[in-house]
């Protein structure tokens, strides 16, 4: 069982890259909230499986901090703010989504290339999966710009964070207990003032457009 | 070549013309069925081509050699790919010809074919459904290249046989490469055997159709050639998946007893596939006709991940 | 009971009793309350720093040396002072209806939330909790920018968020990185991300990996420091948010992200045998200088004008790190410190003046000396400290910057004169009318709080003559650290 321990991690790092790219492909904006918390699973997955494998019980805390906020807690919130602010669709992007699939395979191009010479330098067993974290990572970033309304902003920031979560556990056999401590209530806080703004903005555009948030540009 | 080897290829050819409508009658039976509608016989594809053999074939006028001689090039093609892959066993004196970019022309050859012959009679649904089928196709050949590309990269050979034979008798691993590879087939398969959420097999309305409209004008044992060519490429699009992602059950060269056993295998992986077919179809809606573009950049993407990931995670 | 304890929980509890009661009157006294003990335990430190030396605080999770001492004081006085410009001034606010009780809780309590963030940064060893205190800091001022809960307010509150956000999260992964490459030579525990004991062994760690830690710990610290192109965000908080903040984040956020980014540098000349760290805040920082003279000569709002500024100093500081050597470095901490001085106490005058004219549109803004001489002396005097004028402080440093540069890198002198020179006639241009034009404005409700104005401009005079001689031992030893 255990020699199918890499195996298994690459599986969940292919998962996540796949869930990255239908992220950005994806208009519906509840579908995009659950392939998140799918992403968070499948992150969860991994972190408890290689703290089997490693024998390293910081593992499972930092696999039950993910699956409490990013699979539970956050995505619940996130339907909460879309159900009152009434967004459901973004039809729109900025640029269409056929030309978004080509930039997304040249990011993880680049990613891959960046990390192929890391990787192996890695004492982890996954240490493979640092390209994969790193092309999450960067297709997270891409949807933020791309996008035009304040939800799937939010959610390509939270995806990053998972990206990046996933890079320490997989490439350090995760971080130290207090800092990935530190992380969650960041990015927790961080989710909850984003929720108010949303609530503002809307209430000051009627919209969660961020077109209407271009105002204040160089004269 | 071996005595085993030919009567291999023969069994194939046999069981591809036989099984394809069968196996066409057996998704429509399905779909019926989740849809909660009383479903056609199982032998149904049967006795319509019965009965489109016995009648008498009706060409337009200005019908030119091209338009007759394309349901026979079709059908020829669609055979040829069913034997070539490998289905029942990895011994066939075709083999040389399996290499999965050929199949592929062999594919293309047909489309084609039906394309101009759709264009020749000069409808204006022809010309519709001709141009949506190049529009298809032009998008679903590289992804399916890719997938295959993804899947001899494993093999280190685009031989169908040999990648057959290194999956199948490999030990067991898990290669995330072709899970997502996979993915992109069965996006891939979909959109060029036209079902939902592609192009809807039943429907003849003039904003939906793809297939339907490049094959109206055909009549009789033309029409019948062309459906059975149309459950052959099903079939075949079929093995082509089982045979790169689940290949067991496959028998080896100078092995009787496999050869045997292979032919209830394949019925049975065939059985399933068919019903998760008719999963799919029913639980999609039919996309608008600008969105299929999307789908199929998205499956290409997915096979470009695949190769990539290969590369990345080194799985040998 | 260390004075450590002291000088991050007074912050912490005045967040907690400022969020309950902040909306009250009182509550402008007693966040100065807080500010004050804060300060008074960093002077109790400092002291105690300059007796003994640099030290470990519980159990090394906490280490004080010549580098952060002087900010750490910096951070506590500057938030001491600003908490007494903030009385004032947020008065006026509350009486112009731009600030409801809710808001004066949230603005107070995370003022004081803000300052225990910074602290924290300065002083803790881990490299992880650093970067936890970054991204804590990063909330906090987010919330004060969205105060006011205009629409332009909500918009910059919302570009700060996603660009910082990005970055911070690109820091991580440096972290990340630099953990990695940590754990090859220290073993997987918590003490791995320690900067002391990472730098005890940073020549022994992996030149590949931290290449590219370093390339992500720059854009995103970079990104908080003001680092053209991810300046963005810098403009719109500082002039949509109250000017206590815009105060507080040219002071002494962008010097901790700064700060941030010498740490790492540090490990990286040890880790790399190649000047790439120093090249990398060189070009950027020039960069910087350059875009932000430009696009300060083109600006009408007075505090976009002096966040250009900003972006155009702290451009500065990180190419005099970047050359590095004794001197560059010796003036980029010296910058540094006054450059926080001075600004903010330009801050303060601007943002009395605009309250006096109602816009912060220069065109709107007139003779600031008829109405209100001290206001008006403040900001003339500010101005000229910040372009350079001797004998103030700036000058110095940006002296022996200039100088270095024309020894070292005489390719970079010609951009930065251009680039001074377009800054230095831009805001005058603009400054002169605001300061001495013809006007008709009448005096504020409650008379401004400019005491804390003059002990700035007052310690940046001194500074620019004569540096006392601990500030000047941990100027050298800082510097030495820093190498180059």
């Amino acid at each position: 069982m255990i020699k199918f321990v890499p195996q298994l991690i690459n599986l969940f790092a292919t998962l996540i890259l796949m869930l990255s790219f239908a992220m950005i492909s994806q208009r519906r904006i509840a579908t995009l909230i659950n392939i998140f918390a799918m992403q968070g699973a499948a992150l969860v997955a991994a972190s408890i499986l290689l703290g089997y494998a490693t024998n390293q019980p910081d593992l499972y805390v930092s696999a039950g901090l993910t699956l409490a906020l990013k699979v539970i807690l956050i995505p619940w919130l996130l339907h909460r703010v879309i159900r009152k602010l009434n967004v459901r669709w973004d039809v729109e992007t900025l640029i269409n989504i056929p030309t978004t699939m080509l930039v997304g395979i040249a990011l993880v191009i680049f990613s891959f290339s960046l990390a192929l010479p890391i990787s192996r330098l890695s004492s982890s067993m996954a240490g493979g999966s640092l390209g994969i974290a790193l092309a999450c990572v960067l297709l997270s970033f891409m949807m933020m710009i791309t996008r035009s309304k304040a939800v799937p902003q939010v959610i390509g920031f939270l995806s990053m964070e998972n990206g990046l979560i996933f890079a320490a556990t997989t490439v350090t056999n995760g971080m130290p207990m207090i800092v990935e401590f530190g992380i969650a209530l960041d990015v927790l806080v961080g989710v909850l003032i984003l929720g108010v703004f949303m609530f503002q903005i809307r209430e000051k555009f009627d919209s969660l457009d961020i077109h209407n948030l271009e105002a204040l540009k160089e004269d | 070549m071996s005595i085993l080897g030919l009567i291999s290829q023969l069994m194939a050819i046999v069981v591809a013309l036989v099984l394809a409508p069968l196996l066409s009658g057996w998704v429509n039976q399905w779909r019926a069925r989740l849809q909660n509608k009383s479903a056609p016989g199982l032998l149904q594809p049967y006795r319509v081509l019965r009965k489109l053999f016995n009648k008498e074939s009706v060409l337009a006028e200005h019908a030119s050699t091209l338009f007759r001689m394309t349901p026979y090039i079709v059908f020829g093609c669609m055979l040829l790919a069913s034997a070539i892959i490998p289905t029942l066993s990895t011994d066939l004196p075709l083999s040389p010809a399996a290499d999965a970019i050929a199949l592929v022309g062999l594919f293309a050859l047909a489309r084609v074919f039906i394309s101009l012959a759709a264009m020749d009679v000069g409808t204006a649904f022809g010309s519709l459904g001709a141009r949506r089928e190049m529009l298809v196709g032009f998008l679903a050949e590289p992804a399916l290249l890719m997938v295959l590309f993804c899947a001899s990269m494993i093999s280190r050979s685009t031989s169908l046989t040999t990648i057959v034979e290194t999956l199948a008798h490999r030990e067991l691993a898990i290669y995330p490469s072709l899970l997502v590879a996979g993915v992109a087939f069965t996006m891939v398969s979909l959109a060029e055997n036209a079902r939902v959420p592609v192009d809807n097999p039943d429907t003849h309305l003039e904003l939906t159709m793809i297939h339907e409209a490049m094959i109206l004008e055909y009549s009789a044992r033309h029409l019948a050639l062309i459906e059975w060519a149309a459950s052959l490429k099903l079939f075949a699009y079929s093995c082509m998946g089982l045979a790169l992602f689940f290949p067991w059950g496959v028998a080896q060269a100078h092995a009787p007893l496999e050869l045997l056993l292979a032919l209830p295998v394949l019925v049975i992986k065939l059985a399933i596939g068919g019903v998760l077919l008719a999963f799919i179809e029913i639980a999609s809606a039919k996309m608008r006709i600008f969105r299929v573009p999307e789908f199929l950049a998205t499956a290409f993407m997915l096979a470009v991940i695949g190769l990539l990931v290969n590369i990345l995670l080194g799985v040998a | 009971m260390h004075v450590l304890f002291f000088v991050l929980g007074i912050p912490l509890t005045g967040s907690l009793v400022l969020g309950f009661t902040g909306h009250r009157d009182v509550a402008r006294n007693i966040n100065v309350a807080f500010s004050f003990g804060t300060f008074l335990a960093c002077c109790i430190l400092t002291a105690q720093i300059i007796a003994d030396g640099p030290v470990y605080v519980w159990d090394q999770q906490f280490f004080i040396d010549p580098l952060n001492v002087f900010l750490v004081t910096l951070t506590a006085f500057v938030g001491l002072t600003t908490s007494i410009f903030s009385r004032p001034y947020m008065r006026v606010e509350q009486d112009h209806g731009k600030m409801t009780p809710p808001r004066m809780r949230l603005y107070h309590g995370m003022y004081q939330l803000f300052s225990f963030t910074m602290l924290l940064a300065l002083t803790t060893n881990n490299l992880g909790i650093l970067w936890v205190a970054m991204e804590a800091a990063t909330l906090t001022t987010v919330l004060l920018v969205s105060v006011y809960r205009t629409a332009a307010s909500l918009e910059a509150a919302w570009k700060y968020f996603i660009l910082c956000g990005v970055g911070i999260a690109q820091a991580l992964f440096g972290t990340v990185l630099l953990y990695m490459a940590a754990e090859k030579v220290l073993g997987p525990h918590g003490a791995t991300l320690l900067w002391t004991s990472l730098d005890a062994i940073k020549t022994q760690l992996d030149p590949a990996i931290i290449t590219l830690a370093f390339a992500f710990l720059f854009i995103g610290y970079g990104a908080k420091v003001g680092m053209v192109p991810l300046h963005s965000w810098l403009p719109d908080a500082h002039a949509e948010g109250p000017t206590p903040v815009s105060a507080v984040l040219s002071g002494l956020l962008l010097n901790v992200a700064m700060y941030a980014v010498l740490r790492c540098k540090v490990l990286t000349d040890g880790a790399l045998h190649s000047a790439l760290a120093g090249q990398l805040m060189m070009g950027f920082g020039l960069l910087s200088v350059v875009v932000a003279s430009f696009f300060l000569s083109r600006q009408k709002d007075v505090k976009r004008m002096f966040s250009y500024s900003s972006i155009e100093h702290m451009g500065l500081i990180t190419f005099a790190f970047g050359m590095g050597g004794p001197i560059a470095n010796f003036a980029g901490l010296l910058h540094m410190t006054v450059h926080s001085l001075v600004k903010s106490a330009i801050f303060f005058t601007v943002g009395h003046a605009t309250q006096k004219a109602g816009s912060q549109f220069m065109s709107e803004i007139r003779g600031l000396i008829k109405v209100n001489p001290t206001v008006g002396w403040g900001l003339m005097l500010g101005v000229m400290a910040i372009l350079g004028m001797p004998p103030f402080g700036i000058f110095a440093s940006e002296f022996l910057i200039l100088t270095t540069a024309m020894r070292e890198q005489p390719w970079a002198t010609p951009f930065l004169f251009i680039a001074l020179g377009v800054a230095f006639a831009s805001m005058l241009v603009r400054v002169l009318p605001m300061v001495f034009g013809v006007t008709s404005l009448k005096p504020l409700a409650h008379p401004p709080a400019l005491l804390p104005v003059f002990i700035h401009l007052g310690l940046g005079l001194v500074l620019g003559l004569y540096i006392p001689p601990y500030l000047n031992h941990w100027f050298v030893q800082a510097a030495k650290m820093l190498g180059g």
